[in-house]
């Protein structure tokens, strides 16, 4: 075995150029899957992440019909309320459709929305200054208002200049009360995680002129039992609505398990393009093992002729074609990690080269070559040794 | 005594009428035949020979005759069609490819008229390929096979490559190759076909000095003269034996 390794990197060595043609198929391949599927799910779980960062715990409903039949604040919170064990915080999620004036200018990249004073504890964020919106500024519909980082900022200069201050929103002033810590180390930017106005949903309900809230994010005590979570909660809407196509009910961990698997079909679908370049690689060593037979037809006659069994003879060609393909598949998997190094930092998300990946590449590169190397090789192991040793 | 693997359990069998009365090589009356289209082209017509050890044979022929078809028989390169062919007391006739192979590496020595020494191994290693596929260890190879270039001299030049070499010394590596296993026989096909006269010469010499030490050597050749340097001759013609005897009977008829 051992001598048959020698000999077959002794070969691949006495043909380098006919070798390493060879190889760059294999090369291509593996660290054309390598890169892609790495690639691929670095920026996945990069989306992945933000996503997650919008809480995995949070279910959103949608009441998308108030005609028939009416469900209150009240109601949404009792229900809450009966059931401490399955959920923990409730918000109604009001969208105001006027944008925040500064001066005369309009941010309208700044989103603007009514919640309850739950909502600070629901994103988990804690406050820079100031302080959050209360119980009473919802029920009293206090015209007041807790900012983002980057609105504070950019409207007042600095958290502490914009305390106390009035912003416009419409026709509407509201008095900021609070300043929440900034989100996002990076980068503050218009339209980001620190670009927010809350105002109590009373408030807000008004502004938009809408009697109903439509709209509400309840979260979960725990990730584990989000069905459970879900279904009762369904189950309530129907007693209400009688009908479920007025409501909808979407937790944030089924569009994540979504998400996932979508990302799981992408790498498999990329995967498998770089694969078929894998396998078109793997022809190439067919081809040029065949030739190496073709070439070779006198030695193998002699080798016979010595004594060698067809075993012998097949495993030469078979070792010295898996040895071709898997140092192939080594560099392969070195520039495929290299390329994905670089083609992360350019995209700017960290993408490794995953284990499953390289592990994959690999083998398939040292399977195509024990493939594609045994019909050379049995047709070596086949020849006649006169024949075989008169040919020149 | 020669173990051969295959044969488990039926050595007794194998060796059984090896008597050393016995002859090495024993051919009955050996057919081989191949068809062209619809003829029949009978390379070897009804053969039979015996060799003993320590004979040095010269087989004759013109190209045609039928003495390379032979020579592939003897030299358990191929199966006859019919008749049986007997190597050291073991029928060959209907062997698979891998008992030959067997065969060839642990009974056979070849010497061929292109040498064929593999170009892409040194002198050395050439010389210790039929040792690797006879399964020894690298020490003992090694130490077989500087024997062997010691034997023709060649001993200092192990780490050269063929082509590094004359054609006289390429052939007295092959020699080497040949001696190497310790052969029962030693089948020489053309061995001076490719060399000048005075390099055939040493050659020819040589072969008579590893038959003085007891080889039993068969040679191939289209060469009369060649064949003087032998002890017995067998002539064939047509895929027929035309005459077999002593090298002296067949100096005189020529």
């Amino acid at each position: 075995m051992l001598q048959s390794f020698k000999m077959a990197l002794k070969s691949i060595w006495g043909n380098k150029m006919r070798s390493f043609l060879t190889m760059l198929g294999i090369i291509i391949g593996v660290a054309a899957v390598i890169i892609l599927v790495s690639v691929v799910s670095g920026y996945m779980n990069t989306v992945v992440e933000s996503f997650a960062s919008m809480g995995v715990n949070q279910i959103s409903v949608n009441v998308n019909n108030m005609q028939s039949r009416s469900l209150s604040v009240e109601d949404m919170y009792e229900f809450v309320d009966e059931h401490p064990d399955l959920y923990e915080r409730i918000t109604p999620n009001v969208s105001v459709s006027y944008p925040l004036k500064n001066g005369n200018e309009t941010m309208s990249s700044t989103s603007i929305k009514g919640y309850s004073e739950d909502y600070l504890g629901i994103k988990e964020y804690e406050m820079d200054t100031g302080r959050n919106l209360s119980y009473a500024d919802c029920m009293a519909e206090k015209r007041v208002a807790v900012l983002g980082y980057y609105t504070a900022v950019t409207l007042f200069g600095s958290p502490e200049e914009a305390m106390g201050q009035k912003i416009k929103i419409g026709a509407n002033s509201l008095k900021v009360v609070g300043i929440v810590e900034r989100q996002d180390e990076d980068e503050l930017e218009e339209g980001g995680t620190d670009d927010f106005v809350w105002l109590p949903y009373s408030v807000a309900a008004k502004m938009s002129r809408s009697a109903n809230i439509s709209s509400y994010i309840i979260t979960t005590r725990s990730t584990d039992n989000t069905d459970e979570c879900t279904d009762t909660l369904e189950t309530f809407l129907y007693e209400v609505f009688k009908n479920d196509d007025f409501y909808t009910v979407m937790a944030n961990s089924e569009l994540l398990d979504e998400l996932n698997s979508q990302i799981a079909m992408m790498s498999t679908m990329l995967g498998g393009i770089a694969g078929i370049s894998l396998l078109v690689a793997g022809v190439g060593v067919m081809n040029i093992m065949l030739v190496s037979v073709t070439e070779r037809t006198r030695e193998i006659g002699i080798r016979k002729a010595l004594g060698a069994k067809k075993s012998v003879i097949m495993q030469q060609f078979v070792i010295e074609a898996a040895v071709t393909s898997s140092i192939g598949g080594i560099i392969g998997i070195l520039l495929g990690s290299l390329g994905t190094g670089a083609i992360g930092t350019a995209m700017g998300i960290s993408a490794a080269p995953s284990f499953g990946a390289v592990l994959l590449s690999f083998g398939v590169s040292v399977g195509i070559g024990l493939l594609f190397g045994y019909m050379p090789a049995s047709r070596a192991a086949k020849l006649n040794p006169i024949d075989a040793l008169r040919s020149e | 005594m020669i173990k051969l693997p295959f044969l488990k359990g039926k050595e007794e069998e194998a060796y059984g009428n090896q008597d050393p009365g016995a002859p090495l090589i024993e051919l009955r009356d050996i057919y081989k035949i191949y068809y062209m289209g619809d003829e029949e082209v009978h390379a070897n017509d009804g053969i039979s020979l015996k060799i003993w050890r320590g004979e040095f044979v010269a087989i004759v022929g013109k190209s045609g005759s039928g003495k390379s078809t032979l020579m592939n028989i003897i030299g358990a390169l191929d199966t006859p069609t019919e008749g049986e062919y007997i190597l050291g007391g073991i029928d060959t006739s209907e062997m698979t490819d891998d008992e030959l192979a067997e065969i060839r590496n642990k009974m056979i020595g070849f010497i061929f008229q292109q040498y064929n020494l593999l170009p892409k191994l040194n002198i050395l290693e050439n010389v210790e390929l039929p040792l690797q596929y006879a399964g020894l260890g690298p020490a003992e190879r090694k130490k077989k096979a500087m024997e062997s270039l010691e034997r023709v001299g060649l001993q200092n030049k192990w780490k050269n490559m063929p082509s590094q070499l004359s054609g006289g010394q390429q052939q007295r590596v092959s020699i080497a190759r040949a001696l190497a296993g310790d052969p029962s026989l030693i089948l020489a096909d053309e061995p001076t076909g490719a060399l000048d006269s005075k390099t055939s010469k040493e050659v020819l010499n040589f072969l008579k000095k590893l038959n003085d030490e007891g080889n039993t050597i068969v040679m191939i050749t289209h060469d009369p003269s060649i064949a003087m340097n032998s002890k017995r001759v067998v002539r064939i013609m047509d895929g027929k034996i035309m005459f077999d005897g002593d090298v002296k009977e067949y100096a005189a008829k020529l």
